[in-house]
């Protein structure tokens, strides 16, 4: 199944019921899946005028207890942080995907992972944090989707998955999780559903009191980030025990590396990869048990150096870093990660460069 | 005569008002719109299964006044957020409450296209031809020649552009099926007002599609007048560039005289 509709798939599965979108390439696949998808579930699917009304339209849903999503691809991204900024404020549950694309401005719709940044750093305004799940491959897709609506439902904060053109285009075999019970969720005793027997309730981000009530209010939001912080890390090692170096990549890039490293392992290398999931919260502390062992890291992105400064935040001096990283949406073979990672081993500079910290 | 008769209440506030003070500045048009919307409310029966959105602006915080459910929405995207809301939960009463600059400037797309897909959802404008919270400024439905602080001397169309008649666009979406214009500016035109928005709050109870009902609505403070003065301004001088009276009705309710 193509990536872009396993997402659509296993949304519907994982109970979302709203979705609203604008056509952005390379994620188009998606809302078309859904939008004859959701009328076989009696769920709502709305081709919104722009990616700004879309998210908007998304936070209504969520504030009305649904299990909500939007898509998009970069430059899209980028005007939805108005929207995710707010319920990150409003503390409102949804699914943001985002199939990155080159940058910057409308840059090409090549499969490029330019967005980090952008992803964990988020481009809203205020003290807030986004966590951003990175998936590598369909089944991965699938699986993330369900753990990015329960993280949002669970901790009430918008969530990003983060592909890339690569990877909604890409066809795989996936095994989907089963449908859940829609009337098996926690009730949202904070959705707004009339007030019938109850007191009126408001779902806002602004705090306007003179007695510290917005320092309040970001002292509670950091106390749930730090709680996300502690227990919703995921990475996955590939062949990290006895390496000697180790390679660092996320989503598409950690597939390619991986290829290579299986190449290298056959010449006798013992090369391994560290590969983040969760991109927000970084896996800093078990990165920097890797780190301490095998005394060499080597990044590779599809950028040109974002999680780089994640990595250096955890790694620091206890391993040597090197950096090779591509922009513009270019794909490089595991052939041209083999070298890279040789270079890495002697630290001759033919390919990437040493990273001084 | 007896107690019950002798002492029979005539007046009082709207199950759908809090029992609060509002930050309106006095002779504000917004405190009449509000009870105007709630009296309509409690009048349907629909305070306890409503929704409402309101703008980024002065009425910002009307959740504080307001007593039914309520969300904030980004500047101008209140009938995205409404939609959401609505597509989720068509059984509920959605409503937006919107100021000139957050529905006719910042918000325009998201409200001709809520109108144009036909939401079943109602909408308040309220139109004061200038920005209230921000202290004054050019709104897209300053009227030519009229004072603000990024239109001084007045506002120039060579300049500033001219003023925006939204509620003439949102006529045109086949989605609409009822536009009205009123105004906040003389007990006959206050009584117009609230027939207006019961028969758009009807509209959707009906599942008939978009409606709105625009008020013309005093800002003494921004237009440095009097109340009194801000009412009169409206009835001599606003009603000419936006006059009063129904835009578009394809309800076919045979209204009651």
């Amino acid at each position: 199944m193509r990536g872009s509709h396993v997402v659509g798939e296993a949304a519907v599965r994982a109970g979302c019921r709203f979705y609203a979108g604008y056509p952005i390439t390379p994620q188009n696949e998606l809302p078309e899946y859904l939008s004859a998808r959701m009328l076989d579930v009696g769920g709502t699917f709305i081709q919104g005028e722009s990616e700004i009304a879309s998210i908007n339209m998304v936070l209504g849903a969520a504030a009305a207890g649904a299990r909500a999503m939007t898509s998009s691809s970069s430059p899209g991204i980028a005007l939805k942080q108005e929207g995710i900024s707010y319920m990150a404020g409003q503390e409102l549950p949804a699914v943001v995907i985002n199939m990155m694309r080159g940058g910057p401005g409308l840059g090409n719709i090549a499969p490029s992972a330019a967005d980090y940044f952008q992803a964990t750093r988020g481009g809203g305004n205020g003290d807030y944090r986004t966590p951003v799940l990175a998936p590598a491959g369909c089944q991965e897709l699938a699986e993330l989707t369900f753990v990015a609506f329960d993280l949002a439902d669970k901790y009430r904060t918008p969530v990003m998955l983060l592909g890339d053109g690569l990877m909604g285009q890409v066809m795989e075999p996936v095994v989907f999780p089963d449908f859940i019970d829609l009337e098996s969720l926690p009730k949202k005793e904070w959705a707004l559903t009339g007030c019938k027997g109850r007191e009126a309730r408001a779902i806002f981000s602004m705090y306007l009191g003179q007695k510290g009530e917005l320092y309040y209010h970001n002292l509670n939001l950091q106390e749930k980030y730090d709680r996300i912080t502690a227990s919703e890390q995921r990475w996955e090692t590939v062949m990290t025990e006895d390496a000697e170096l180790v390679v660092i990549a996320y989503g598409t890039a950690a597939r390619i590396a991986e290829s290579a490293i299986e190449e290298l392992r056959e010449e006798g290398m013992r090369a391994g990869l560290f590969r983040p999931i969760t991109l927000w919260p970084f896996p800093v502390a078990p990165l920097r048990q890797v780190a301490k062992k095998c005394h060499k890291v080597a990044v590779f992105e599809l950028s040109l150096g974002q999680m780089l400064e994640d990595v250096i935040l955890s790694v620091g001096e206890r391993a040597e870093i090197y950096f090779y990283g591509l922009p513009g949406g270019i794909i490089p073979t595991p052939a041209d990660v083999a070298e890279f990672i040789h270079s890495s081993q002697k630290a001759d500079g033919k390919v990437g460069r040493r990273i001084e910290v | 005569m007896n107690a019950e008769l002798a002492y029979k209440k005539v007046f009082g506030r709207p199950e759908s008002l809090k029992d609060a003070h509002t930050h309106y500045c006095p002779g504000c048009g917004h405190s009449i719109a509000h009870r105007l919307v709630a009296e309509c409310l409690d009048e349907l029966g629909l305070r306890e299964k409503t929704i409402g959105v309101p703008p980024v602006g002065c009425a910002v915080l009307a959740y504080n006044y307001f007593n039914f459910d309520m969300v904030e929405a980004p500047h101008g995207r209140a009938l995205a957020v409404a939609t959401g809301i609505k597509r989720v939960e068509p059984d509920k009463f959605v409503l937006t409450y919107q100021g000139d600059g957050d529905l006719a400037a910042i918000g325009t797309a998201e409200t001709i296209h809520a109108a144009n897909r036909g939401e079943e959802i109602s909408t308040i404008f309220i139109n004061n031809a200038i920005y209230g919270m921000t202290g004054g400024q050019m709104a897209p439905t300053t009227l030519v020649g009229q004072d603000a602080t990024t239109s001084p001397g007045g506002r120039v169309p060579k300049l500033h552009g001219r003023p925006i008649d939204i509620s003439r666009m949102i006529a045109i979406c086949e989605g609409t099926v009822y536009v009205e214009r009123c105004a906040i500016s003389s007990i006959k035109n206050i009584r117009r007002a609230k027939k207006a928005i019961k028969k758009s709050f009807q509209c959707q109870l009906d599942g008939l599609g978009f409606s709105m009902v625009e008020l013309l609505s005093p800002c003494p403070t921004n237009w440095k007048l009097t109340p009194k003065d801000a009412w009169a301004w409206i009835n001599d001088v606003m009603v000419k560039t936006y006059p009063l009276g129904v835009i578009k009705d394809s309800t076919g309710y045979e209204d009651k005289k």
